[in-house]
């Protein structure tokens, strides 16, 4: 098919922290240099900031460099984070709080706000408009388009107004091809054009594995007498048992909220296990009930995070184009903090991407000095240790190996840990595992999945292709099914895969206008077998301040 | 033949997107907007994409979008815009204005304009008053056709097919016309990113009430916003029996015993 065809010099995918931050650090380079240089994001949400999911507490040390100004500019980072509790939930109503001393120094936030990264990134394309980008929400880009000689060319738009059999209905518009010198993918954890040049130029050749955890968000009104903005929790321990990690937040924000969740690592072993779930239970603690009880949850949303850190870090740059922020994997996991390290990748990249254009270069290979020597390199670097010990020592050991590297060693301990294993290999046989009966939502502090679906204001075009594809379509019979219990059911945060059972026969439901793009079913099913795709332009959730 | 060269005015108004399921404040002072999905009035929309239909048919060459709300329904008019209306105009009011004075404003545009035809979506999908058209050709004295499902026009007269209960109502009238759109008229396009791009480039004029010399009504207040009443869960019951017994007991229904004159 002839498809139209428009060019930029610098084409970005993904309107997030770090596509934007890109975006603002080109047009503000080219005016220092007195070029003039035409930047494009397209944005897969029906508005920036609709599909982006975080805490978040924020280091603004990127925003600080990207405008030092921010204060009168009026960044949404209005609430400073005062107090920082580290708590140990030993079982469902008893927990120990872990002095600050004994805590990672990684884990404190002084300095840090709390804020809606989705409201950062409205923001952040606002100053992005006022330079001169052009931003285009409700538009995914679909495919990778390489120019001949096997590099990036740029990226082909979907199409809009397809039916279910991808026949074109009335009002179909085809996608466009937008070209560009760069393109920069900035997608966020598991973006599917990432994934695909990860694997067209092996850029991940001699790391570990990328490995990822499920965030599970809710925002709740609570009651104004129990609110302390600026107070910041972190904890870990019940409800996750067995070889099941991970660490929940509990943030007081402004206006009477609080945003709370769950993170669990998917490297969890056990079938059973329902990260949805864990974190109805979770609220019912002593510790969440006090602040929860008599609130009304606002808003609900989940997302993937890849948290493999320097080990798992895959070459950033190719030709034609570079991956940035949690696409490539920049998140610091010591600190359970991302967009500060994604904002600076997508600054240097930037920087890179000038350079490469004044020595007409087509990959922007100033990149990897220009990484080197900043300070994303430094704390990537040192919290290189932090996940492995947690994955092969345990919370408890883990921790204590944390510890005492972050804070003696300065993460500069001499020693490499590895965690050399994906995470979907992990999945054990249902039989072999526990299986854990999670209690009935009471309604008050804890839902079911279609009620939390519904605060996320997720919505597909009925009559569109399914955008969760499988690969082999009777895999799910053969092996997830009769071997796991189809994990699926369980690790989607939306209930879009169900296994319905049809006169004693089991047949696999897939219900894609619930999902969330949090990207999980990608990531976790064993088989590797679920692709996702992205749906029609603004389909998925519409969060508000998330 | 066709009437050529005819002027269109549409307007349009920013209001939650429909996928967003709709909060209340915790005081109950009004509906929660902060952040969330804004877009162009569905019925609006319609709106829209019919005037540029009557463009493409050769009808009418020159269609204004009208918005009246704060600085931010600028998106809605870009995006009309990029649909392919040719002028925006944003009357500048940063608070509800009512149905009346949303007429009246239009009125004021009409004096500069002159217009041959005037679309409006038949209401907005937040506050479903259903009256702006209405009010509008009231004081414009001029005819109306409300939730149109067919236009069509012809030697300076409108002919229109109107959805009423029950069946469909064609009338015909001579222009300069009022009409308000109904759902199953058309199925508005989706912006291609070059005419977004264009859209960025049309004009787009911003006037305030003074410069209109419109002073707003006060006479309706906003009161309280409340959600609809929790539905509660179902219970399970055995039997016809257990059925009755419940119906009486909890629900207090009057239910005639058996043999007994209801
Ligand atoms: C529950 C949770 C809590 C977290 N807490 C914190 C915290 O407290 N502090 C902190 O600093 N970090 C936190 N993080 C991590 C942080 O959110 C991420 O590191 C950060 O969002 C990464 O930014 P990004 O720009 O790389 O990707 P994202 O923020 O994910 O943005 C990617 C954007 O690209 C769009 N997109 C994706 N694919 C396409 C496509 N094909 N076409 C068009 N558009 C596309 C997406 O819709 C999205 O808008 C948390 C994450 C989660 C999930
Ligand atoms: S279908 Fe996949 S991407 Fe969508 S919500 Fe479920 S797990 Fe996440």
């Amino acid at each position: 098919m002839e498809r139209d065809v428009m060019s930029f010099d610098v084409v970005i995918v993904g309107a997030g922290a770090a596509g934007l931050s890109a975006a603002c650090r080109l047009k503000q380079l080219a005016q220092t240099q007195q070029t003039e240089i035409s930047v494009c994001v397209v944005e897969k949400g029906s508005e920036v900031g609709a599909h982006i999911v975080s805490g978040a507490v924020i280091d603004p040390k990127a925003l600080n460099e990207l405008f030092p100004d921010w204060h009168e500019r009026q960044a949404p980072l209005t609430v400073p984070a005062t107090e920082d509790q580290i708590l140990w939930l030993r079982n469902s109503t008893q927990h120990w709080t872990i002095p600050t001393w004994l805590a990672p120094k990684t884990m404190h936030n002084t300095g840090n706000y709390i804020a809606s990264l989705g409201n950062l990134c409205r923001w952040l394309a606002d100053q992005a408009e006022d330079l001169g980008v052009e931003i285009f929400p409700g538009f995914p880009a679909a495919e990778v388009i390489y120019h001949e000689n096997g590099s990036v060319r740029g990226i082909l738009t979907a199409d809009m107004g397809l039916d279910a059999q991808n026949t074109p209905k009335s009002g179909h518009m085809p996608g466009m091809i937008l070209e560009a010198k760069f393109t920069l993918f900035s997608e966020g954890c598991r973006g599917h054009l990432g994934k695909a040049l990860i694997e067209k130029y092996a850029l991940d050749q001699n790391k570990d594995p990328q490995h990822y955890a499920i965030g599970i968000k809710e925002l709740w009104d609570i009651d104004p007498v129990k609110h302390q903005p600026g107070l910041v929790i972190h904890g870990t321990g019940w409800p996750l048992q067995g070889d099941t990690n991970g660490g929940f937040f509990l943030y007081h924000t402004d206006n009477h909220q609080i945003a709370m969740g769950l993170i669990v690592d998917l490297n969890y072993s056990n079938p059973w296990v329902s990260p949805f779930d864990e974190c109805q239970q979770l609220k019912h603690h002593p510790v969440f009930a006090q602040y929860l009880e008599g609130g009304k949850r606002v808003s609900y949303g989940a997302r993937a995070i890849a948290k493999g850190g320097f080990n798992s870090l895959p070459k950033m740059t190719f030709p034609g184009g570079l991956l940035i922020g949690c696409d490539a994997g920049t998140l610091n996991v010591s600190r359970i903090k991302g967009t500060h390290t994604a904002m600076k990748s997508g600054m240097l990249a930037a920087e890179a991407i000038l350079d490469a254009m004044q020595n007409q270069q087509t990959e922007a290979i100033s990149f990897e000095s220009h990484f080197r020597n900043s300070w994303l390199y430094d704390e990537l670097f040192q919290s290189k240790n932090f996940g492995p010990a947690l994955h092969k020592l345990g919370p408890f050991w883990g921790g204590a190996f944390n510890t005492l590297e972050q804070n003696l060693f300065q993460g500069r301990f001499p020693l490499k840990l590895h965690d050399k294993k994906a995470d979907h290999l992990q999945i054990k046989l249902a039989a072999h595992c526990l299986k854990i009966n999670y209690p009935k939502p009471d309604g008050l502090l804890s839902f079911d999945k279609l009620s939390s679906v519904y605060l996320s204001n997720t919505n597909h075009e009925e009559d569109q292709p399914c955008h969760l594809h499988l690969h082999d379509n009777k895999q799910p019979y053969r092996v997830n099914i009769p071997l796991h219990n189809e994990p699926a059911q369980r690790f989607c945060p939306a209930g879009v895969y169900e296994v319905i059972e049809e006169s004693s026969q089991p047949r696999l439901q897939i219900n894609a206008q619930n999902c969330l793009h949090c990207k999980t079913c990608d990531i976790k099913d064993s088989g590797q077998n679920i692709q996702w795709l992205p749906p029609e332009g603004g389909g998925g959730p519409n969060y508000p301040n998330m | 033949m066709n009437t050529n060269h005819l002027k269109a005015i549409v307007a349009i108004k920013r209001v939650i997107d429909y996928n967003v399921k709709v909060r209340v404040k915790a005081d109950l002072s009004d509906v929660d907007l902060s952040n969330t999905k804004m877009s162009m009035n569905p019925f609006c929309e319609i709106a829209v994409e019919e005037a540029v239909r009557l463009k493409e048919a050769g009808i009418v060459d020159d269609i204004l979008v009208v918005s009246i709300g704060p600085k931010n329904c600028q998106e809605q008019i870009r995006s009309a815009l990029a649909l392919g209306a040719d002028r925006g105009l944003q009357v500048e009011c940063d608070v509800s204005a009512s149905p009346l004075d949303v007429a009246r404003i239009l009125q004021k545009i009409q004096q500069e304009e002159g217009a041959d035809i005037f679309l409006l979506g038949k209401q907005s999908i937040d506050t479903d008053n259903n009256q702006t058209g209405q009010m509008l050709a009231a004081l414009l004295d001029c005819p109306q056709a409300t939730c149109a499902s067919r236009i069509q026009i012809e030697q300076n007269k409108a002919i229109v097919t109107r959805e009423v209960d029950g069946g469909l109502l064609t009338v015909e009238m001579p222009l300069p016309v009022v009409i308000t759109t109904d759902l199953r008229l058309n199925e508005p396009r989706f912006a291609a990113l070059p005419k977004i791009m264009q859209a960025k480039r049309k004009p787009l004029a911003v006037k305030t009430l003074a410069d209109l010399d419109i002073k707003l009504t006060t006479d309706i207040e906003l009161i309280s916003v409340s959600s609809p009443a929790h539905r509660q869960a179902g219970i399970m019951l055995n039997s016809v029996d257990e059925l009755i017994s419940t119906l009486r007991s909890d629900a207090q229904v009057q239910i005639p015993k058996h043999g007994e004159e209801a």
